[in-house]
């Protein structure tokens, strides 16, 4: 190789025997530290979008609240919602988001936990391995494929089990959805949180003549109590913020009632039909949905924090 | 309680209480195993759902039989599949040989893409534009450059040329299909039905008078045409190809914005940072960020990217730039562009890049760096040389499952205004714009059951691309842990 022979030549050549031996020990590398400022950059950017979250968001409702329309005890005590005749009471989303949730929790906290149990207590590796991959499709699907499902399968199947009760809107079928697309989530945290649980405290409890429902139920549920709770919150947050499948299944138009057979509109359903609309800015229904994005974010932010929590306190158990 | 302690039940007492016990597990044992089961059938539920939907027998009519149009308009009988481009216009431009008022709606309709559905207003602003300003070089005659399009209207001849100038061949078929056969699809079944009750479905067919002429065939919604075909008013002819472009588009935008500021990230906090309040504070806000629902993400693109940076998401900045210089360049006239559905999508999937390139990153071995250290390399040539090949695929199967999730993304998209009817293109980042999920939400909306099955047609589409990116990303992972 031409270039091989050369570099050594080169090398020999330049260097004199009198040059002073170089000082290796410090040399300012000003790349380095423009790098290392460039990632720190991206890594801040993080904190500038939650301080664009909190001042957008925040900026529309102080302008809400401090103009003359809407006093803030309003919001949150009168139970019309409205906001182009002047009602800013935020109980009937509230109201349809809770009863979405709810069922939506109901259904997929006992049946998601149920999940987790068996894939961590009972199932062979071998039905792990087939089950796991199925629930992570199922949680990969997006959910206005869950929406479509909710209005074009499960509202028509409430409408023949309980008859003409059910309008073709309504909160249930958005819940029962919402419950199928969490179930994924909190069995597979759960199952993280279950298959943590040292081997020994098993066997322990064998050994005191324990069968296998006690040991799942009385010793490793227990102990990975804190794993499941993360779960369940997360789950809820998932919940409260999901917006496809309540904007095409729960309806429009917001009412109060806690029906689940009847149509409601909730938080997020609201916000979707509105800014989807030809609404012009400025309008009352137009800043409304930062209120409405800002109680959101306040309201998953605190479930965020509590499931980490959770979560952390569970790690320096068995770390 | 002392008594309860010091009992120990002997003999038949102590099977009994044992067999209960046991009973017990069982009976949970098949709770568990039925929440499984309750999982698999959901899926199954869904996938049924949409497979039901997007395949059946439809019951087609047309008002001129497509095999006859030749014979009317050509003098030859060839048969409707046979048509050349040349024969298609021809039938295209004959066929509505005076009727300016119509030829005005079809060419609006179907070289704009603007529907009398848009509202009167839109019609009209549309309409008094000229020629030159809708349509590019080379699609119109030259002499109607300064004419409005509509208003006053052109004669027949002109709207005819502007029609067969601006079709495709594929679309011209579709053109003639829909508006000179008026082929329609009067009544479909789902799949479970065309398999169950087929001699039913005849009988109906035979019998039933809104259905006299009608042709009972197998249709899946899902076909060459559905994604080649934009957008349309009518469900039998609408298609994804706008859809998918625009989607497309939007991933690669906000890759090329997500990637390289959610690696940086990634390596800055596991490779840089000291532990220390602020480091901690940005670690802490990531997981807080990936947990807020995606509909805030909207409202914060909306206010920031739609409306304050309205001037460069709407490309009137480089328009204002390129000006002078004698370059045109399309501009839109509002910020709901891809380019701020990029910016939102990429802030929205930033933190979950940034958790699963940090995981990456953490299973890259110690050993690694610190014999790139003891050969003298810096941190900065450690981490380019060393660290980030190591960890590329774990961050490369964490960036797909973060596409995934962006391509799923409806509802902050709904928010920064995405459109729902396109049948132009994207051709810009500053170009308005539909994605998929889109399509699927407008059209469960749509009353008419034929827009549900289009709607299912398009999901099979979007869990296919899901499908597949995933695979992908296991492939990927399988082959990591293997190394």
């Amino acid at each position: 190789m031409e270039t091989q022979s050369a570099i050594p030549k080169k090398h020999v050549t330049s260097i004199p025997a009198k040059e002073p031996i170089p000082k290796l020990y410090k040399k300012t590398r000003p790349g380095e530290a423009l790098i290392e400022v460039v990632l720190f950059i991206c890594g801040a950017l993080s904190i500038v979008t939650t301080i664009g979250i909190v001042f957008v968001l925040g900026e529309e409702s102080l302008k809400l609240f401090f103009g003359d329309e809407v006093s803030i005890v309003d919001f949150l005590t009168s139970t019309r919602w409205n906001p182009i005749l002047g009602d800013f009471g935020i109980w009937p989303l509230l109201t349809a988001t809770l009863v979405t949730s709810t069922i939506a929790i109901s259904v997929s906290l006992p049946l998601g936990l149920g999940s987790a149990i068996f894939l961590s207590e009972y199932a062979s590796p071998r039905t792990r391995q087939i089950i796991k991959p199925i629930l992570e499709i199922l949680a990969g699907i997006p959910t206005v494929v869950y929406g479509y499902f909710a209005v074009t399968f499960i509202t028509p199947l409430l409408q023949d089990v309980f008859g003409s009760r059910v309008s073709f809107y309504n909160t249930a079928s958005a819940g029962l959805a919402m419950g199928i697309m969490i179930l994924p989530l909190i069995a597979s945290m759960s199952e993280d949180a279950l298959s943590a649980v040292p081997q020994s405290l098993r066997e322990a409890a064998y050994g005191l003549g324990s069968t296998k429902l006690e040991t799942s139920i009385k010793i490793v549920v227990p102990a990975a109590l804190s794993g499941i709770i993360a779960a369940f919150i997360v789950a809820v947050s998932r919940a409260v913020g999901e917006t496809m499948i309540v904007a095409l299944a729960a309806g429009s138009g917001s009412q109060l009632t806690l029906n689940p057979f009847k149509s409601a509109e909730t938080i997020t359903g609201y916000i979707a039909r509105i800014s989807g609309g030809d609404t012009s800015y400025g309008t009352p229904d137009y800043n409304s949905i930062f209120v409405l994005g800002m109680a959101l974010f306040v309201v998953t932010l605190v479930l965020n924090i509590l499931s980490r929590y959770f979560v952390n306190r569970f790690r320096e158990v068995y770390e | 309680m002392s008594s309860n302690h010091s009992y120990i039940p002997q003999d038949a007492a102590l099977q009994k209480v044992i067999h209960s016990r046991h009973r017990t597990g069982v009976v949970w044992r098949l709770f568990f195993i039925a929440a499984i089961i309750f999982a698999l059938v959901a899926l199954l539920a869904l996938m049924y759902n949409v497979t039901r939907e997007a395949f059946g027998v439809i019951a087609e009519n047309y008002i001129n039989d497509p095999d006859t149009l030749a014979q009317t308009y050509l003098d030859t009988d060839k048969p409707f599949d046979e048509l050349t481009q040349e024969d298609l216009s021809v039938i295209a431009s004959k066929a509505f040989e005076e009727n300016e008022a119509r030829l005005r709606i079809l060419v609006l309709d179907w070289v704009l893409g603007v529907t009398p559905e848009d509202g009167a207003e839109k019609l009209r602003a549309v309409s008094s534009q000229t020629v030159g300003e809708l349509l590019a070089e080379g699609q119109y005659p030259e002499e109607l450059r300064e004419k409005p399009i509509g208003n006053p209207p052109l004669t027949p001849a002109e709207y005819q040329t502007i029609l067969v100038r601006n079709l495709d061949e594929a679309q011209l078929r579709t053109f003639v299909l829909a508006e000179v056969a008026q082929v329609q699809v009067a009544r479909s079944w789902p799949l479970n039905e065309t398999l169950l009750n087929y001699s039913e479905i005849k009988k109906e067919v035979e019998t039933d008078p809104d259905l006299a002429n009608s042709e009972l065939k197998f249709r899946s919604w899902v076909n060459w045409d559905f994604l080649s075909q934009p957008m349309n008013s009518r469900p039998e002819l609408a298609g994804v190809r706008t859809a998918i472009l625009g989607s497309v588009w939007m991933i690669v935008l906000t890759i090329l914005i997500a990637f390289p500021i959610g690696i940086g990230a990634a390596i800055y906090l596991e490779e840089y940072a000291q532990q220390n309040r602020l480091n901690s504070l940005i670690q802490t806000n990531i997981y807080n960020l990936a947990g807020v629902p995606s509909i805030v993400y909207g409202i914060l693109g909306l206010a920031v990217f739609v409306r304050l940076l309205s001037k460069l998401t709407s490309g009137q900045v480089i328009s204002d730039g390129l000006g002078p210089l004698g370059i045109d360049f399309s501009v839109s006239p509002n910020g709901r562009t891809l380019l701020s559905a990029s910016l939102t999508m990429a802030i929205l999937i930033l933190p979950i890049l940034i958790i699963n390139a940090q995981e990456a990153i953490r299973s890259v071995p110690n050993s690694i760096r610190q014999a790139s250290y003891g050969l003298g390399a810096t941190k900065w040539q450690t981490v380019w040389n060393h660290v980030l090949p190591s960890a590329l695929p774990g961050i490369m199967t964490g960036t797909i499952l973060a596409i995934s999730r962006a391509i799923g993304e409806t509802a902050p998209l709904i928010v920064v205004g995405a459109a729902t009817y396109i049948t132009v293109n994207p051709e810009t980042p500053f170009s308005r714009f539909t994605v998929l999920p889109m399509q699927i939400y407008r059209w469960s909306f749509e009353p008419q059951k034929e827009f549900k099955d289009a709607a299912a047609a398009a999901i099979v589409v979007l869990l296919v691309i899901l499908l597949s990116l995933n695979s992908f990303a296991i492939v990927l992972r399988n082959r990591f842990s293997r190394r």
